[in-house]
């Protein structure tokens, strides 16, 4: 090196209410998880921009999982809605939110799904949709199931949407899950056991909302979702 | 308080990689790699995402993002054109990782070989002690950027 530079910083991980990489009772973080120190980025532009996704991007009905076949898949027909916010907690317009989920017996629409439930012809569990102008984003869709897996004996996930954000910045991706209110699998999950701090935890669970209940429909819940990492004033485009 | 990371899981293929985006430029450079644990086995229900300026070292709201998934051998590959320097750094991409094990993506930086000056200058790569893991290896026609979760050579991971 042609110079002394002091070195980067290092952070502690599993400080704050992400998880640790090292999750030991979620067996496949033993060989994934990095166990060296991670180093703090100075903050440039390669930190600060991230992607724009524009309404061409996202179809009239992909944000409804309910209507991607010719019928409609079987289970509770559900509303998820809410708000994406930065982490100086103003909302986040144009947001990319995929989602991905079993369908109501607990089964994917993948070939390495091996649980011995029905498969549903109407439902894939796969969506997207871009927040509006205010944060806002809504899906609709049926409540998935419980599952088996085999990270122990009688190990069950409780029921979750998978959801994928971006926010203004690559470094606010997120990839997380959504659980529902009072699933007894929570205390047995280590997937969301993971989250040491209970209140973390808390902001995992949608909350059930008679507001965007859909008389005679469709069941309403609410799921807010704050980014992490530097929250700057918006790229200018 | 942020709403906390977890697993992109297993299944993650049905909702993210329909849309994916390997190809950020129809004509390019390859840039590919294999993601490994700390057996130095490959990670085929992996996910990498990568971040990009332009040639003009101009971070654009419409170029610069890909997603690829990961074969059986952990491989996955980009077709992108060669960004310039941003802010006094050297030609680098942001590269963050997903898989089934990881409760939170990892993220690091892929630098190139043949920019040595720059590389030395770089104020990130001349101040994590060892930078190796963060420089890509010229190969038959491409870049190899291997991405090693865990074990004697782990790849540097950063925190924002």
């Amino acid at each position: 090196m042609s110079r002394s530079v002091p070195a980067l910083e290092s952070v502690r991980d599993g400080e704050g209410p992400n998880p640790p990489y090292i999750h030991p009772d979620y067996v496949s973080t033993r060989l994934r998880g990095p166990k060296r120190p991670l180093l703090l980025l100075p903050h440039t532009r390669s930190e600060l921009t991230g992607p724009v996704f524009g309404h061409e991007s996202v179809g009239e009905l992909d944000h409804d999982l309910t209507r991607q076949h010719d019928g409609e898949p079987l289970g509770e027909r559900i509303i998820v809605s809410g708000r994406v916010l930065d982490s100086a907690g103003r909302p986040v317009p144009s947001a990319l939110i995929e989602i991905w989920q079993a369908n109501a017996a607990g089964r994917y629409h993948h070939e390495v799904d091996r649980h011995p439930a029905p498969l549903d012809p109407n439902f894939t569990g796969a969506g997207r949709c871009l927040t509006d102008d205010s944060g806002n984003y809504r899906f609709v869709t049926v409540k998935p199931g419980a599952y088996p897996w085999r990270n122990h004996p009688n190990a069950w996930r409780p029921a979750h949407i998978h959801l994928s954000i971006f926010g203004r910045a690559f470094t606010n991706r997120l990839v997380t899950q959504m659980y529902f209110p009072g699933d007894p699998l929570f205390e047995f999950d280590p997937i969301f056991q993971s989250v040491r701090d209970p209140k973390a935890r808390e902001l995992l669970i949608c909350q059930f909302e008679l507001e965007t209940t859909e008389p005679e429909w469709a069941l309403g819940y609410h799921f807010d979702i704050v980014l992490g990492g530097p929250a700057e004033t918006p790229m200018e485009t | 308080m942020r709403t906390p990371s977890q697993t992109v899981g297993p299944f993650f293929s049905i909702g993210l990689l329909e849309h994916s985006a390997s190809e950020i430029s129809e004509v390019g450079i390859v840039v590919t790699g294999r993601v490994l644990d700390g057996a130095g086995e490959p990670v085929p229900d992996a996910m990498v995402e990568i971040w990009q300026a332009d040639e003009d070292g101009r971070y654009l709201p419409d170029f610069g993002w890909g997603r690829s998934g990961c074969d059986d051998d952990g491989r996955f590959s980009f077709v992108t054109r060669k960004p310039g320097g941003v802010d006094g750094q050297a030609p680098h991409l942001m590269v963050l990782t997903f898989a089934r094990g990881l409760l939170k993506p990892v993220l690091t930086r892929m630098y190139f070989p043949d920019e040595e000056q720059a590389n030395a200058e770089d104020p990130v790569l001349s101040a994590v002690g060892d930078p190796s893991t963060l420089i890509a290896r010229a190969g038959d026609g491409r870049l190899e950027f291997d991405i090693r979760l865990q074990g004697e050579d782990e790849t540097v991971f950063f925190a924002v």
